[in-house]
């Protein structure tokens, strides 16, 4: 009887040494994370601290360190991205897919470098494959390269092609509503880029002559 | 100066046909091969053993004495156990954090000061030569940062809260680039640093010459510029984010040996 109550406390106490072997309670990363983010980062320039206060997208996706999300949780983060989506005011979904280039090369804006006001790039050519010409390109995401085409957009205006254009415009504005941990920026809803600048960079996916699809 | 236009020239005679993606990797590490006995690296390193031994600040005195970790004095294998935690100042401190509150017990230079100071100006440069030199001094070494105490596994930890943190208009974190093998940004290929390889190959990397700018880059200097990518605030010099990033990084890369200072683009 003694024995076996020594033993039980034996085990009790390893138990509770291994605990404190296999580091800080998740309490304590918790804690010790903000106190660090609050004494580590200051405003600079454009680079205001509220961009360290993730919103519920943002708060899951970092917290899923990587691993997929509970499906429940990642359909609602997806509702509540695609309810933000506003489409063009005026209808009109495509504009001028040169421009639209000039755009996709452009990786400026928004760092803590750049002047207020000055119109922000799409970057987008730092993770996707775009146009067939441009070789310096990233990887992170797919290639966007005959994106119109292999879709089968031969007029981006006809019935046929609503869909596709209505997704586009969408995944544009805020890639979270369809992929609740996507890496890629919500150009739309977080003001990186404005209507004007979307549709040229709708142009450059979806219009036939673009190179994007004439190549 | 020199360096710098060499390495412009260098690069822009690098091939940009048609196998591009390749052949400017390639180029560039060619470029590293032929470089390899004469990194400009090396003026900084000469120039930070100089400033290691020389007299200096209000107290003139040298950072012989300097403890990084193995005691004072010893620099040999320091740089492959940093960042670590370090009883005198109840801190884990990175490379350049130590040699800051070396240089204030030390020298009498004030640490507050250095690290609002510019990279590139003042006492920020006097760093850029320590941290080459110091670093080279365990060149070819495995990194084996301690986590025996509390702090460092906490530091690790919160260090891996801070990698996976997205934030800023962007929703980028250190994850969105180095949380998955073989990814690039435009050309540029991404170490994953959540492991090795690429965990030892990037943390072992810096400091780093970089050939782009012509400048000897600390790792807090390389995180300061990921953080201004990421569309972040601004990291505080030596701030606990940046070192317990560097925790996470060094203990990711464990027997990753350390290539610093490397050359770099």
């Amino acid at each position: 009887m003694m024995t076996t109550k020594r033993q039980a406390g034996l085990l009790a106490f390893s138990a509770l040494l291994a605990g404190c072997a296999a580091g800080p309670s998740t309490r304590q990363v918790d804690e010790a994370t903000q106190q660090v983010l609050k004494s580590s980062f200051r405003e600079q320039g454009i680079a205001r601290l509220d961009r360290l206060a993730p919103d519920a997208s943002n708060q899951a996706c970092s917290e899923a360190q990587g691993r997929p999300l509970d499906e429940k949780l990642a359909k609602s983060i997806e509702a509540e991205n695609l309810a933000t989506v506003k489409m063009p005011g005026d209808g009109k979904f495509i504009g001028d897919w040169r421009e639209g280039e000039k755009i996709a090369q452009n990786g400026r804006g928004m760092t803590w470098s750049d002047k207020p006001g000055e119109a922000n790039g799409g970057s987008c050519y730092n993770c996707h494959q775009i146009s067939k010409a441009e070789l310096s390109f990233g990887s992170i995401g797919p290639s966007l390269y005959n994106y119109g085409k292999l879709r089968g957009v031969s007029d981006p205006a006809s019935p046929d092609s609503k869909p596709i254009v209505d997704y586009t415009w969408g995944k544009l504005w805020n890639a979270k509503a369809y992929n609740a941990c996507s890496d890629m920026p919500r150009f739309g809803h977080a003001g990186i880029l404005n209507e004007a600048q979307l549709r040229d960079l709708m142009a450059l996916l979806l219009d036939p002559k673009s190179p994007v699809n004439s190549q | 100066m020199k360096w710098s236009l060499w390495g412009l020239v260098l690069l822009g005679a690098l091939p940009m046909a048609a196998t591009a993606q390749k052949s400017t990797a390639e180029g560039i590490a060619e470029y590293r091969a032929m470089l390899a006995d004469g990194n400009p690296a090396e003026l900084f390193e000469a120039r930070g053993e100089d400033l290691w031994k020389q007299a200096r600040g209000p107290k003139k005195a040298s950072l012989q004495a300097c403890d990084l970790g193995k005691g004072p004095g010893v620099v040999k294998g320091a740089f492959v156990e940093l960042p670590r935690f370090f009883p005198d100042t109840q801190r884990v401190q990175d490379l350049e954090s130590r040699l800051l509150t070396c240089m204030e017990t030390l020298q009498g230079i004030s640490a507050a000061e250095t690290a609002k100071t510019p990279f590139g100006q003042g006492e920020q440069k006097t760093l850029e030569g320590l941290v080459a030199w110091i670093s080279a001094e365990s060149r070819d070494m495995r990194f084996n940062l301690p986590q025996s105490h509390p702090q460092e596994k906490l530091a690790y930890e919160v260090g891996k809260r801070l990698f996976y943190l997205r934030g800023g208009p962007y929703d980028f974190a250190c994850a969105s680039c180095h949380g998955e093998d073989g990814k690039r940004v435009r050309l540029q290929d991404l170490p994953n640093l959540t492991k090795n390889p690429g965990a030892g190959n990037g943390f072992g990397a810096w400091p780093a010459y970089r050939v782009s700018s012509g400048e000897l880059w600390s790792m807090q200097r390389r995180l300061n510029d990921c953080y201004r990518q990421q569309r972040f605030p601004y990291p505080g010099f030596a701030s606990d984010a940046t070192i317990a990033l560097g925790v996470y990084m060094g203990v990711n890369g464990k027997d990753g040996a350390s290539i610093a200072p490397a050359l770099k683009r």
